[in-house]
């Protein structure tokens, strides 16, 4: 049967390999060309990459560095930061990246993801959604590129974008990024039952049982950043990933 | 030559990345001469039956194909949509395939748990039916990422070469003589796509 997909995500901020903490503070981490090499050497299943200053600073999506990191996988790629076009997303899929992510865009107008998955077909395009708890403890949609929180309803905003077009969502935990002290497990069970694509969540996982807590949440696949980024108490810089029969165990 | 017809729709770029990894020289080509002249091709497919069918019309490519498989017998490698255009049709769509193997595409849907998500997508194990010089040296399990919402169902089953689950048995990859078909991404599965693709250069 189908496993269930266990997704690094990289960061990119100005050409660099960034892990950030709570969506703040981004720490360098090396060259991303090099992790992505790494990654394809470990047979990882997926890779996400996402670019998480093109938005906010207005830039077209570095297309040579996404090339390179096409050219390094053997396994699907999915790249996000600053698509807001159907000319864009044409010229990154064919540097040989297979899916595309977006969230600012989407935020703005969801009619691109629309015209997106109408072009390049549903299973291409993922859109990437942050959830933040507010100071009342309540669930709310984040925008990256503002910082701050949206008024549109988390779960209108969900549901619109799945029949807008999406194939995918990534849904990520503010509070939970860069922790790996665990995944936000209630917000996920939320969102699976609300929505009939696969899901991707991200955002806090630290160990192996964390990622299958996720899965029994209703998680289709996990991503995670720091987990495979980060070794050690004190956050030294190693890329690693689980060999297939341990994940294959994880699952069962 | 190896040709990978370029019709518009297909990672083309990541097959040849492969191909090259391999060891294999090959062209991207939509160019109906040299598609004409190649000693192999692979027909790639990302998207919807009907409108991939409408490319091949409009390039002309339609007949050149046909005749590159059932004339001239090279061997021919349909990928994802690119497999299920070498069928007779598809529930996706109303035009009529290239009609190379019998047998039609369906959609998942009402087919399959309603738990389950569609597209059918991430890795899953292939089981060999039916051996052929594809499967050459596959290991017991030999995984592929797969992501498609229509699955191909064979009328003859010496025609199912791999199968697969999701909710119900499926043909991963079909073969039918000299004409082949992997409802997976070879150039997406590693070394396991590595090992698909070096067998197919190998015939």
């Amino acid at each position: 049967m189908l496993k269930n997909r266990v997704i690094p995500c990289l960061l990119l901020r100005n050409g660099g390999l960034v892990k950030t903490l709570k969506f703040d503070n981004p720490k360098y981490v090396g060259d991303p060309l090099n992790a992505i090499r790494i990654f394809n050497d470990k047979l990882v299943d997926e890779l996400i990459v996402l670019d998480i200053t093109a938005s906010k600073e207005n830039k077209e999506p570095n297309y040579a560095l996404i090339e390179q990191f096409a050219g390094e996988c053997f396994m699907p790629l999915c790249y996000g930061g600053g698509i807001k076009t159907v000319e864009q997303a044409n010229r990154i899929f064919a540097l040989g990246v297979e899916k595309i992510c977006l969230q600012t865009s989407a935020l703005k107008d969801l009619k691109i993801v629309t015209q997106l998955a109408e072009r390049f077909g549903n299973q291409s395009i993922l859109v990437s959604v942050d959830i933040k708890k507010d100071w009342r403890s309540k669930l709310k949609l984040y925008e990256s590129y503002t910082g701050k929180t949206s008024n549109q309803d988390w779960k209108e905003f969900l549901i619109k974008a799945v029949e807008a077009g999406a194939g995918e969502i990534v849904l990520n935990s503010v509070e939970r990024d860069g922790t790996m002290k665990g995944m936000d497990l209630d917000l996920i069970k939320k969102v699976s039952d609300i929505i009939s694509v696969p899901l991707i969540a991200v955002g806090g996982a630290g160990s192996l049982s964390d990622i299958r807590a996720a899965v029994d949440a209703g998680a289709s696949a996990v991503s995670a950043g720091a987990f495979f980024v980060f070794h050690g108490p004190h956050r030294a810089v190693l890329i690693t990933y689980p060999k297939y029969d341990e994940l294959e165990k994880l699952f069962k | 030559m190896l040709t990978i017809i370029d019709y518009g729709m297909g990672n083309v770029g990541s097959i040849k990345n492969m191909l090259n990894k391999v060891g294999v020289t090959s062209k991207i080509s939509s160019d109906i001469e040299e598609i004409k002249k190649s000693e192999k091709v692979i027909l790639p497919g990302v998207g919807s039956f009907d409108t991939a069918i409408r490319r091949i019309d409009e390039l002309g490519l339609r007949q050149i194909i046909v005749d590159l498989a059932t004339i001239k017998k090279i061997p021919v490698l349909g990928i994802c949509l690119g497999m299920q255009l070498l069928m007779e049709k598809s529930e996706e769509g109303t035009l009529n395939g290239l009609g190379l193997i019998k047998g039609e595409s369906l959609h998942f849907k009402n087919r399959i748990s309603p738990e389950l998500k569609i597209p059918h997508m991430g890795w899953n194990i292939v089981h060999i039916n039916n051996p052929t010089e594809l499967t050459k040296d596959f290991s017991d399990e030999m995984r592929f990422y797969f992501v498609h919402s229509y699955f191909v169902k064979v009328a003859n089953p010496e025609n199912s070469m791999l199968k697969c689950h999701y909710g119900i048995d499926f043909d991963a990859a079909v073969n039918f003589d000299n004409i082949y078909g992997a409802q997976f991404h070879p150039e997406k599965s590693h070394q396991f796509g590595i090992k698909f693709f070096a067998n197919f250069a190998k015939l």
